[in-house]
């Protein structure tokens, strides 16, 4: 043939290349990829997430920041120094210069001090703690509360979820700030004095208003987190393999932990942690304007707020936890996103 | 021998879903309505129709996946389901031996559960393994069984072609033991030499555990090819059952008979030679389905009777029924 | 001979993705003259789609052209900006998709898209190009134009939306059009309409078709001449008799072999094609059919099979055509 001999390839060709090839040969062609499940693979996109990653090394420094580093810290938060009030950062006051002078080592007050004279620095750090405390907290009772009621409401269908979600649709159309304020009042008194009776004691080093912030946020908050995970619910109940399932004789007890959940788990983590900048933010608001945590112990919205009055002499006052809330925030937004992009890809839209 | 014994047996089986409405303005998609058939051990009976006609909703109504709005049921003898007597029995005796293989390759498997669990989960339900070990055991041999290994069962379902997860879902069915399985268009999403292989597999499983199938798919071809008797299923009625050679070939009700013309044949010459007959129109909603028959809205022999009278499903000859007022006129 | 109106050489195309490069286009050649209708065969994943909108500039994100040479109707495709494809696009190729949902502006009625599509692509003012709709409406055999015009997609069946797609497709008497598995989502009754229609206005205007499909029975008796592809390679190509009659590549006879006859009496058992599909991102070294061949050779598996000529219209790329004809040959020596 013609055709052949003009084909470079054929001067190589011999019979043996003919010979019939045996089904090993065939198979080793075929590889598998390598196993990868949901968790393995959403992960391995996080860690391509740049943002995502420097966000996260952002969160660990924060929590270091807020729960390790003050145990370390040479001043407490309450203590209070004679004298030095109002120092400037790596500022000393008159009797910590005596002591330097006098060859002692004194550590600086980095961001100085408030007018009660306690170090800055660590206040910030356990303001930090607080603000970051109310925001996990609140984020898990909103993920609690959220994903039962909507899950409730989507698995039991008909009625049950119309008069349900017309529930939320109310709680949502209260502007919640005002309810808030409210709220916080309404419940300032009943708490006050729930504290002072035995086994309730625990709350007055938590203070009635950190009390009241949960019960808010567990009353408002979790709307948004229901109706999520009732449209989630829906989808996956109809679902083939649902069906398939209740084909194989399923209890419904067995579908919602086996199939519902497992296939939610993504869209809660998602959730939730963009759920917990949201509560950082209302959580510092209330504490601005007066409703948050009580004193001695700071919440970077009350720092805030005390450094309001001195805004012209000392800005670092303000500037210090202002800053602080709006990296929080930034970075758990920005790390929730990429959690989002990794693991929950479907709801991007 | 059992051949002639009727394991399933549905009579005026009705399937009405709400659709919006309320009160007398109350709407329903009549998705099926007034189906009887009865299907005999070991044999396969083959649903075919397009989409909306029924086919799907039968099979899933016929294992009270949603529960029927009216008509029987019958299993082995035993009465499942009678809307007339508000009879409806505890499924879950009958979940082992009555199972289903989906169409959806990708919607019908768990993306979160490993093969092996997917597989196990019928295992698990009826405690049908003794120990770890055993029901280890048992899903490699399922797997193994439609063609799979052992190496498959800690993987998750998308990292399998279409046809690796639909034998998948085969061995899920397949793990309870079961003595029918409804096969809900199995091979629609498949590609044509994936089909084929699963088609094979079918009648392998047929032959080896004896088991009966109702075999829903939109392809003539195929349904032709696994079943003994067809049922041809048009807007929730069905209007045409004979023996598949039969229907194939002396079909007597006109929509079957446009619909078999109306199949491209993969042989240029016959598809060149073959007169189509083209049906006019689009299928009506099942919403507000025409009075009397349902297809002469499209049928070339329709009268004022088909518009009156809803035509009876009748034997016409020996296992051969049709529901048409004019099967004389029909040639 | 008409004059030729696509020419694509060598074409190689990739997606990269994440896992890696997703080789989908292995070097495909293939010419179509003016009024030809070609049909694309094979499996999902074979690349037949990727050929077909790649002639439009339709590449998604993150597939890239790599390699050969796409000419159509006097433009070198591989050389052109999305600029330059919006003016060929329904103006001198146009598509008709699977889904006629999905590619139909639900917000807006009928008239209102196909106006837009004449507009765009001629000076025509509204009452002319409404004018034209409603004639493009008859000539896809719709009823009552005037009052389809006004309806909005939902209002339409799925056969009726896919005739609609056809009008817009037409509206700019296009000189490819590209049917990509136009009556899929159909139901078996609808098809025969739409296949019938669209063999009526080949008939009367005369463009060239390629009709991607997946089903052999649509292109035995749409299509003139056939294209059978497997993992981004056309493995087969002849007119329609060829492919079906005298089936040169082991994968096309397995396709044909593996689709159940409807007229037997006797139940034969069908005869599959073995094993998956190739994963793309790792295709074998030789042929990509190779670890699904029966008749596999050890050369199959390391060598990419050359093109064999069966005929003037009909060649094949597969080692055991090499074989015979170096059989044949070694005889004659």
């Amino acid at each position: 043939m013609e055709n052949i001999k003009k084909n470079p390839l054929s001067l190589q060709l011999n019979a043996e290349d003919f010979l019939p090839a045996s089904n090993e040969e065939k198979q080793s062609l075929v590889v598998m990829r390598e196993s990868v499940n949901f968790w393995k693979d959403g992960i391995r996109r996080l860690k391509k997430n740049k943002i995502a990653m420097v966000s996260f090394v952002f969160i660990i420094a924060i929590a270091i920041f807020a729960y390790l580093l003050p145990a370390v810290w040479p001043y407490s938060y309450s203590e209070q120094m004679k004298g030095s009030n109002n120092l400037k950062p790596f500022e000393y006051s008159a009797s910590e210069q005596a002591r330097i002078d006098a060859g002692e080592k004194v550590f600086p007050h980095i961001l100085g001090t408030d007018r009660m004279g306690r170090d800055f620095a660590v206040r910030i750090m356990m303001g930090t703690r607080v603000s970051l405390s109310v925001g996990l907290i609140a984020s898990v009772l909103v993920l609690i509360i959220g994903a039962t009621y909507g899950a409730v409401a989507a698995f039991a269908g008909g009625w049950v979820d119309n008069i349900m979600m017309r529930i939320t649709d109310i709680l949502y159309t209260i502007p919640d700030i005002l309810l808030i304020i409210l709220l916080g009042m309404a419940l300032k008194d009943p708490l006050d004095a729930l504290a002072t009776k035995p086994g309730f004691k625990w709350m007055q080093t938590l203070g009635p208003n950190m009390i009241s912030i949960f019960i808010i946020f567990a009353l408002l908050y979790w709307v948004g987190m229901a109706r999520i995970v009732r449209s989630q619910i829906l989808i996956l109940k109809e679902s083939e393999y649902v069906t398939a399932a209740r084909a194989l004789g399923a209890s419904s007890g067995r579908i919602i932990k086996k199939h519902l959940l497992t296939n939610c788990i993504g869209t809660l983590i998602v959730t939730t942690t963009l759920q917990i900048p949201a509560s950082i933010f209302t959580e510092s608001y209330l504490s601005f304007i007066g409703l948050g945590v009580a004193a001695p112990l700071p919440s970077l919205g009350s720092l805030a707020t005390d450094a309001v009055k001195g805004m012209n002499t000392y800005p670092h006052l303000l500037i210090a936890p202002a800053l602080m809330i709006s990296v929080m925030i930034l970075v758990f937004n920005l790390f929730g996103d990429g959690l989002r992009d990794a693991f929950d890809p479907k709801l991007k839209n | 021998m059992s051949e002639h014994k009727t394991l399933v047996e549905v009579q005026h089986l009705q399937q009405y879903f709400p659709a919006g409405g309320v009160g007398k303005n109350r709407k329903y998609v009549q998705a099926v309505d007034d189906v009887s058939f009865a299907i005999r051990k070991g044999e396969t009976l083959g649903l075919v129709g397009e989409s909306g006609c029924g086919k799907t909703t039968t099979g899933r109504t016929l294992l009270r996946l949603y529960e029927p709005t009216g008509g029987k049921i019958y299993y082995d003898g035993n009465l499942l389901f009678d809307k007339d007597n508000k009879i409806a029995v505890d499924m879950l005796p009958y979940r082992r031996r009555m199972q289903i293989v989906f169409q959806d390759p990708y919607a019908s498997l768990d993306p979160r559960m490993t093969i092996g669990d997917i597989v196990g989960e019928g295992i698990d339900i009826h405690h049908l393994a003794e120990n770890e070990k055993d029901r280890h055991d048992k899903i490699i041999a399922l797997l193994e069984r439609v063609g799979l290994n052992s190496e498959h069962a800690n993987r998750y379902c998308h990292e399998f072609s279409g046809g690796q997860r639909q034998r998948v879902g085969i061995a899920r069915a397949l793990a309870v033991n079961p003595e029918f399985i409804v096969c809900d268009e199995p091979v629609s999403a498949l590609d044509v030499s994936i089909q084929a292989q699963v088609v094979n597999m079918f009648e392998d499983l047929q032959q080896e555990m004896g088991l009966t199938y109702l075999f829903i798919a939109h392809d003539l071809s195929v349904v032709k090819h696994i079943s003994n008797r067809i049922g041809v299923m048009y807007l929730g009625k069905m209007v045409e059952l004979a023996d598949s050679y039969e229907l194939i070939t002396h079909s007597i009700h006109p929509y079957t008979r446009s619909l078999i013309s109306a199949i491209p044949v993969a042989d240029p010459i016959t598809a060149r030679q073959s007169k189509r007959i083209v049906l006019q129109g689009d299928v009506p909603s099942p919403l507000n389905p025409p009075s009397g028959c349902r297809f002469r809205t499209r049928c070339p022999y329709a009268d004022e009777q088909c518009a009156n009278e809803v035509p009876e499903f009748k034997e016409v000859s020996t296992g051969h029924w049709a529901a048409c007022h004019h099967l004389d006129r029909v040639k | 001979m008409s004059e030729k109106i696509l020419d694509i050489k060598d074409e190689r195309l990739s997606f990269f993705t994440p896992a890696g490069e997703v080789k989908a286009l292995n070097g495909v050649s293939f010419t179509m003259n003016q009024g030809d209708v070609l049909g694309v065969v094979g499996e999902s994943g074979s690349g037949k789609s990727v050929t077909a909108y790649s002639i439009m500039g339709l590449t998604a994100y993150p597939g890239k052209l790599v390699g050969g040479k796409v000419w159509f109707n006097g433009h070198e495709i591989e050389n052109m900006k999305e600029k330059d494809f919006r003016k060929i696009r329904g103006n001198e190729v146009s598509i008709i998709f699977q889904d006629p949902m999905t590619s139909l502006n639900p917000v807006y009625t009928i008239g209102n898209q196909i106006v837009e599509v004449i507009r765009l692509h001629t000076d025509k003012n509204k009452a002319d190009a409404w004018a034209r709709a409603k004639e493009l409406l008859e000539l896809v055999g719709i009823n009552e134009p005037e009052k389809r015009l006004k309806q909005y997609p939902h209002e339409l069946s799925g056969g009726m939306r896919q005739r609609v797609m056809i009008a817009i497709a037409l509206a700019c008497e296009p000189k490819l059009l590209i049917a990509d598995e136009p009556t899929t989502a159909l139901d078996v009754t609808i098809q025969a309409q739409i296949l019938e229609l669209m063999q009526d206005l080949r008939k009367k205007l005369g463009m060239s078709i390629i009709m991607i499909t997946h089903d052999l029975g649509v292109v035995a008796s749409m299509c003139e001449k056939i294209a059978v592809m497997y993992a981004g390679h056309i493995v087969e190509y002849g007119t329609t008799d060829e492919i079906f009659y005298q089936p040169g590549h082991e994968y096309t006879k397995g396709l044909i072999n593996s689709i159940p006859k409807l007229n037997t009496a006797e139940h034969e058992r069908l005869v599959p094609i073995e094993g998956t599909p190739v994963d793309l991102l790792n295709p074998p070294a030789g042929c990509p059919f190779a670890p699904r061949c029966k008749n596999c050779m050890k050369i199959c598996l390391s060598k990419m099979p050359p093109r064999t000529e069966l005929s003037d219209t009909h060649y094949t790329y597969c080692w055991l055509q090499q074989k015979a004809a170096f059989e044949k040959g070694e005889k004659a020596e």
